[in-house]
């Protein structure tokens, strides 16, 4: 028997970890009734195998999945996606791998040189100031967004312009036409640089990809620009919050950060550890294709299906004591960057980029402390788990 | 001896199996999709079910 239905999103006692009521649900229900936002039903998957299942199984589509975002303006900021997000294979399939061949492990690894110069830049601009910080501001937005120009091929001078654009979308308690706007300004913004791009010699992903993929005709114009446009913002914010927010994992794990400090090869577990801990993205959606059943609880054909990354990451059936921060934990097979076929595209750059941060901000500044305590760091409202703002000192 | 078995229409070139065992798996230059260089030679058998375990497409299997 089911319990009877519980309003989704619901608040979360530590910013980090899911909520109490669904932890404890977990325990006893793999499948949840909950009511969203505008008092539509939908289901919420709560442990680990079986959000793999929901995620990965072609009985579960992506299609259509605004209509169970977490509130009115993230329903407003999805609805007009046509990128390959929110198309099922064999199209997802068709369109994912022309983009690809920008985001191997391999051609990832030559964007190094790059990101370690920006990245030494910032700590140089930061360490040439006063001896306080506010570490989202100073390191993790200007590294993140400097980082996407250069990969994809965006004027810098644009940033501010383009992510105001972005943060209106992922805020859940925003005005939706400001959203619908929002959406529609950026799309023709990337469709004036993919004009622009036709005879380029830059290995960005704009010009490479006009040069490999739409002037060879393999991809047409709106369906370029819808995928660039996600893109575009899909990197900047999320790998910000990553930095950010694992900085202050560290910096409250002294212990950790020590060892971690000791010896920089634990650094490729600990950020393994730190997605997973973290578990940056609030919510992942899927709908039934046909009426099928998830863990045993029938569902119909048209139901959504909600699952938060963190319930599957701290499932103690996956990750014994999952509450803990262990940088020495079995931790590969997380979801941080969701499963399935749309789990993230851009996850080696996240990787790469996490790495290099982490790795030069301890090196460089050794004394690095919380100029507050931690439970004064405000925690964002947007779809992103993770801190608004990090004021440390050294 | 275990064998590693690919569905290559399922690949989405994510990378996950070239970061869990490169010495066995490669991802083509044009599309991302996985390569399988050679089969796990004793020992390596732990890195292929590693592989199989974080394909988020799970397009790997490995045969025990």
């Amino acid at each position: 028997m089911p319990p009877s239905r519980i309003p989704f999103p619901t608040a979360r006692e530590h910013p980090l970890d899911p909520p109490a009521a669904q932890t404890e649900l977990r325990q006893t229900c793999p499948v949840v009734p909950v009511e969203l936002h505008d008092g539509q039903p939908a289901w919420l998957v709560t442990r680990y195998d079986d959000i793999r299942t929901v995620l990965s199984d072609d009985r579960f589509s992506s299609a259509g999945l605004w209509r169970f975002a977490g509130s009115a303006n993230r329903a407003a900021a999805e609805r007009a996606e046509t990128s390959f997000t929110v198309m099922d294979p064999p199209d997802h399939t068709h369109y994912r791998r022309l983009f690809t061949r920008y985001f191997t492990i391999r051609r990832v690894e030559t964007l190094r040189p790059r990101i370690q110069q920006i990245v030494d830049a910032t700590i140089d601009a930061l360490l040439a100031e006063a001896r306080d910080a506010d570490l989202v501001r100073d390191l993790a937005l200007p590294i993140a967004s400097q980082t996407m120009c250069s990969l994809v091929g965006v004027p810098y001078e644009d940033h501010d312009w383009y992510e105001a654009r972005a943060e209106v979308r992922s805020r859940m308690d925003g005005d939706p036409a400001e959203s619908e706007q929002a959406f529609q300004d950026l799309l023709a913004y990337m469709s004036g640089l993919v004009d622009q791009a036709h005879g380029g010699t830059g290995d960005d992903v704009i010009t490479a990809s006009v040069r490999d993929l739409l002037e060879p005709g393999l991809i047409a114009q709106e369906d370029l620009v819808a995928a660039l446009r996600l893109l575009l913002t899909a990197g900047h914010e999320t790998t910000a919050t990553m930095i950010a927010t694992g900085a202050y994992v560290l910096l409250t794990h002294p212990d950790q950060l020590a060892e971690l400090r000791r010896d920089p090869t634990l650094l490729p577990g600990a950020i393994e550890e730190l997605l997973r801990y973290i578990s940056m993205l609030f919510i992942l959606v899927r709908t039934a294709k046909e009426d099928t059943e998830v863990a045993g609880q029938p569902v119909c054909a048209g139901d959504g299906l909600i699952v938060g990354p963190a319930l599957a990451n701290k499932d103690p059936r996956a990750f014994p004591d999952p509450d803990r921060f262990d940088i020495h934990r079995d931790n590969r097979h997380h979801v941080a960057f969701g499963f399935g076929p749309h789990q993230c595209l851009g996850q080696p750059v996240a990787r790469l980029e996490l790495g290099i941060v982490l790795e030069t901000l301890l090196r460089r500044i050794p004394t690095l402390r919380l100029a507050v305590a931690a439970d004064e760091v405000p925690f964002k409202r947007t779809n992103l788990v993770g801190v608004a703002s990090l004021p440390v000192t050294w | 001896m275990s064998t590693v078995e690919i569905d290559a229409d399922r690949c989405v070139g994510g990378g996950q199996c070239v970061l869990a065992a490169p010495d066995l798996f490669d991802q083509d230059e044009m599309d991302g999709t996985v390569i399988l260089l050679r089969q796990p030679e004793a020992g390596e058998a732990a890195d292929a079910v590693q592989a199989e375990r974080v394909c988020p497409a799970r397009a790997i299997h490995v045969v025990r």
